[in-house]
């Protein structure tokens, strides 16, 4: 590395979180500690019917019997799940906003610091936003628009009140409260998240935007998100979120459930920049340890995943799917980017149920600083998944000498019909690549830029326009002077 | 010796050591007796692995662990004419009859100057020196039962030492037989090749079967290559199906030096094969290749571990399978890249060809990277014969069985081009056109 790239690294250590800072609003929040009590009473601050409550509570009582996975290749302090307060809501008037005016400036602020004003977006992109602000939903728009379409766009709490039927049918089909360590705990006490119900030969007339942000300090945040696609419908669902910056780990434990009948079709984004903790020491990021699952459960239904990863000081998730319908397809485009001290254990499960499945896998993984980037998939092919096929393929990128990747695929192949390919790489940065540009004038670091998006590319087409512009960005920022 | 084993599964070998111990030879440096105490104790703290082992997930050794091994092995059950078939002419051959050297079966007599060939007993006789710097001190037993195992009770096995600047042009090849008879036996086989400085050396390791019954072979095969050696290793196994085979192959490498390692194996009801292989000095070079076939229930699990401990090494990693009946293949494989191992350029393949629908394939190929100007690539697949290629050739006049048979062929043919010594490339693809049906066009055409 020359001096002068290395003094570019020194200053990409050096840079700061630019979304961190602390938006000073009244919140509600629970006192630290978890137990049936506690459960209940969230149950109750939502207004939810007997049932929720004894499914949150069965999820709780299973919880307790479980112990916190290890298997993971990430390394981090252990979570005292009783010092983490379950709740925190800001303070709203009383029946909650109904515009924009009604909303607190102070939560306003917060997003137009962050470049994404709800107003602009309203206008501009045309995308209806369920703003999630610690646990609450404050701001939802273009409502009345989908109501007409027929969808329902709404916060899972309020779905529980007025859709009890469709939650009930769906809740916890995808991703049981028994699932793991993670989702049982999320069963329990989820405060809030999206719902989402596209009827029957619909097509969503416009991108969904849910923004979800950590803010009150020490509040984990346990969102759940709940999408239903029936029959011949589609929806593009997008998620976005960055974290003020923060001293303590915060703990982030979704859960995502997707649902797709016979030619339906989600697609679900994600752009993930929360606070990644400090960049020397890896103190105070936050914890993301999620569980993503589509079911495609109907005949050539489609869930579609695509993620892109440049935050939190760990990450632990492995959005998948679950092809059960015949000729249902299956897509993960993912790019991880750890820096600093950051540890990204991420990847897909594809597991084939119906015949002529098929699944596509791409992954691309960036390490520089100390960063360590996994990527573990498991590709199942059932026995009677008869002709189905999976293409993975997982690219990392190193990005100076302290940074690791690692590469662990799962195969497991039980129908003689099937086709499977993997296959993997890791390298440095193109070093003839950089030079050929610093020869026409690029400077290495925008060189390194360039490289870096176009490695990514594959992914970044996938998304949302909105969106892929934003990733670019974020990777653009995330990368600079990381660069040797 | 009486060493029956009765006690439920892990005490079955623990219970027995200490008889064990005191039959063994007075002889022999104090500190491989420590060494047998510490490997006890460890399987006694390790147990059998389950399936909840990471490293166990797909391969049950169940019926290893229930079955009640003898440690009690006859070495006379076997004749010169009962393994005439995997004698190579005009080599040096080492025959050992679970797990011990029989000399009569052995043909020592080609053997080069300067080269010392010999059973591991004789050796630790006479050559403790040679033997002792190195024996169990690269295959460890700290996470492996059957390692623990086999450093607590071989017997014997070989011990091949080359000195520096020689070459040895012949193969040395070495019979391991399991020779049951009646009750179930176990036999830890351990066998160790030091090739010195710039020498070159080639040996071919046959397991093989004589007589019928359950047996558990669990052999550790160390080899080190020192600075600039180049050592070309064949391991054939072919045992019964009766038989489990629990084996560690352990490879260290100088600077400079070139082992190639090819893996075949068709024989054993439960097949397991830990190699690995550690790349200590700059500029070395590891090979290793392997192809398996496998039919009716049996279960072939390879392991494969290399670490990149230097800079500027390579790797090459390629592994073929063949999978027929209700057949199982597990493949793992992963490369282990330290911190400092710049310009490490490592390459992983997997293939496996599955035949039939009861056939189940697990592959995992793992790479874990701690250095940034490195090269590494995996790759796995699992499929099918190309059905357009079986319609070229039933289109010109092939049978479809043959189109099929010859297309299995040529998948396998793969590896088996890459085998150096003649006499074992030939003893594999005998074996293809036995397996194949319709084998005798498939010989005809290549």
């Amino acid at each position: 590395m020359a001096p002068s790239d290395t003094e570019l690294l020194e200053q990409h250590v050096d840079q700061k979180y630019e979304a961190g800072f602390i938006t000073d609003v009244e919140a509600e929040t629970f006192a630290p500690g978890l137990d049936e009590d506690v459960v209940r009473r969230i149950s109750t601050l939502k207004g939810e019917p007997g049932w929720m409550l004894e499914w949150r509570l069965k999820a709780f009582r299973h919880w307790q019997t479980l112990e916190e996975p290890t298997w993971a290749n990430i390394k981090y302090e252990p979570v005292d799940y009783q010092a983490i307060s379950y709740y925190s809501a800001p303070k709203s008037k009383k029946d909650g906003p109904k515009s924009l005016d009604e909303v607190d400036p102070e939560i306003l602020r917060t997003y137009e610091k962050l470049g994404i004003p709800l107003q602009e977006q309203q206008i501009l992109a045309g995308i209806a936003v369920d703003a999630v602000f610690d646990s609450v939903s404050v701001a939802t728009t273009f409502r009345d628009k989908l109501a007409e379409a027929g969808v329902i766009f709404c916060p899972i709490s309020e779905a529980i009140r007025e859709h009890p039927e469709l939650v009930k049918k769906y809740l916890g089909t995808v991703v049981p409260y028994s699932d793991n360590f993670f989702a049982a705990l999320n069963s329990a006490v989820f405060s809030d998240g999206s719902f989402v119900y596209v009827p029957k030969g619909v097509r969503c007339p416009m991108e969904l935007s849910t923004y979800f942000r950590i803010n009150a300090q020490n509040t984990g945040q346990f969102e759940r998100t709940l999408i239903i696609a029936e029959e011949g419908s589609y929806v593009s669902y997008l998620e976005g979120c960055t974290a003020p910056m923060r001293d303590e780990n915060q703990l982030h434990a979704a859960v995502v459930e997707l649902h797709a009948d016979a030619e339906a079709q989600i697609k679900y984004s994600t752009v993930q920049n929360w606070y990644p903790g400090d960049p020397e020491t890896g103190v105070g990021g936050i914890f993301n340890f999620v569980t993503k699952r589509g079911l495609a459960a109907g005949r050539r239904s489609k869930i579609s995943w695509t993620q892109v990863e440049t935050g939190s000081s760990i990450t632990w998730k492995y959005p998948s799917c679950i092809l059960k319908g015949d000729e249902s397809v299956g897509e993960f485009y993912s790019v991880a980017l750890s820096k600093g001290r950051q540890q990204a254990d991420t990847g897909t499960k594809m597991i084939h149920v119906g015949k002529n499945t098929t699944s596509t896998i791409v992954s691309k993984g960036i390490s520089a600083g100390h960063g360590q980037n996994t990527y573990r998939g498991a590709v199942k092919i059932l026995s009677g998944a008869e002709n189905a096929r999976n293409f993975s393929q997982c690219d990392s990128m190193l990005i100076g000498d302290q940074c690791g990747a690692h590469t662990f695929p799962y195969i497991d192949v039980q129908s003689p019909s099937a086709q499977m390919e993997h296959e993997a790489s890791t390298s440095k940065i193109g070093e003839d690549q950089v030079f050929y540009c610093n020869q026409r004038g690029i400077e290495t670091e925008d060189a390194v830029s360039m490289i870096v998006n176009g490695f990514c590319k594959e992914v970044f087409n996938e998304l949302p326009m909105e969106f892929a512009v934003e990733a670019r960005k974020l990777l653009e920022i995330s990368l600079e002077g990381s660069v040797g | 010796m009486t060493t029956t084993m009765t006690a439920s599964d892990t005490d079955r070998f623990v219970g027995v050591f200490d008889t064990f111990e005191q039959a063994l030879p007075a002889s022999g440096p104090e500190s491989l007796r420590r060494q047998r105490r510490q490997a006890i104790e460890r399987f006694s703290h390790l147990g059998f692995p389950t399936l909840r082992q990471e490293e166990w997930r797909f391969t049950n050794v169940g019926p290893i662990a229930r079955t009640p091994f003898s440690l009690d092995v006859a070495v006379d059950g076997v004749t010169g004419s009962s393994i005439q078939a995997f004698s190579y002419e005009g080599t040096v051959q080492l025959t050992l009859v679970n797990g011990r050297f029989v000399p009569q079966l052995s043909d020592l007599d080609s053997l080069p100057e300067g080269i010392v060939v010999c059973s591991l007993g004789e050796a630790l006789e006479k050559h403790p020196e040679k033997v002792e710097p190195h024996l169990g001190r690269l295959a460890s037993f700290e996470n492996h039962p059957f390692v623990a195992l086999n450093t607590a009770f071989y017997g014997d096995g070989v011990f091949i030492w080359v000195p520096r600047n020689q070459v040895v042009e012949e193969p040395i090849n070495l019979v391991l037989v399991g020779n049951p008879s009646g009750d179930p036996i176990a036999f830890f086989p351990r066998n160790l090749i030091v090739s010195g400085q710039s020498s070159q050396v080639t040996v071919v390791e046959q397991y093989v079967t004589v007589g019928e019954g359950a047996y558990l072979t669990a052999p550790v095969t160390e080899i080190i290559a020192e600075d600039n050696a180049v050592v070309d290793h064949y391991k054939l196994q072919r045992e019964s199906t009766q038989a489990f085979h629990m084996a560690t192959f352990q490879l260290q490498l100088g600077r400079d030096s070139n082992v190639s390692s090819h893996s075949i194996s068709w024989g054993g009801g439960l097949v397991r094969n830990d190699v690995n292989a550690v790349l200590d000095g700059q500029g070395g070079e590891a090979t290793l290749n392997g192809l398996y076939m496998v039919e009716g229930t049996q279960l072939v699990d390879n392991h494969m571990r290399v670490d990149h401990v230097a800079a500027n090494c390579d790797s090459h990693e390629l592994y073929k399978g063949i999978l027929e009946g209700k057949g199982r293949s597990v493949f793992n494989g992963r490369i282990y890249v330290h911190p400092g191992a710049q310009k490490t350029d490592a390459k992983q393949t997997n293939r496996n060809l599955l035949i039939s629908p009861d056939a189940l394939c697990n592959s995992n190929p793992q790479l874990e990277i701690f250095a940034d100007d490195v090269k590494c690539t995996h790759g796995s697949t699992v499929g099918q014969l190309d059905e357009t290629a079986i319609f070229y050739l039933r289109s010109r006049g092939i049978g479809e069985e043959a189109a099929r048979s010859l297309l299995t062929y040529a998948f396998a043919a793969d590896i088996v081009e890459r085998i150096k010594v003649g006499a074992v490339r030939r003893d594999l693809e005998e074996f293809l056109f036995r397996r194949l049906p319709k084998g005798d066009i498939v010989r005809q055409a290549v």
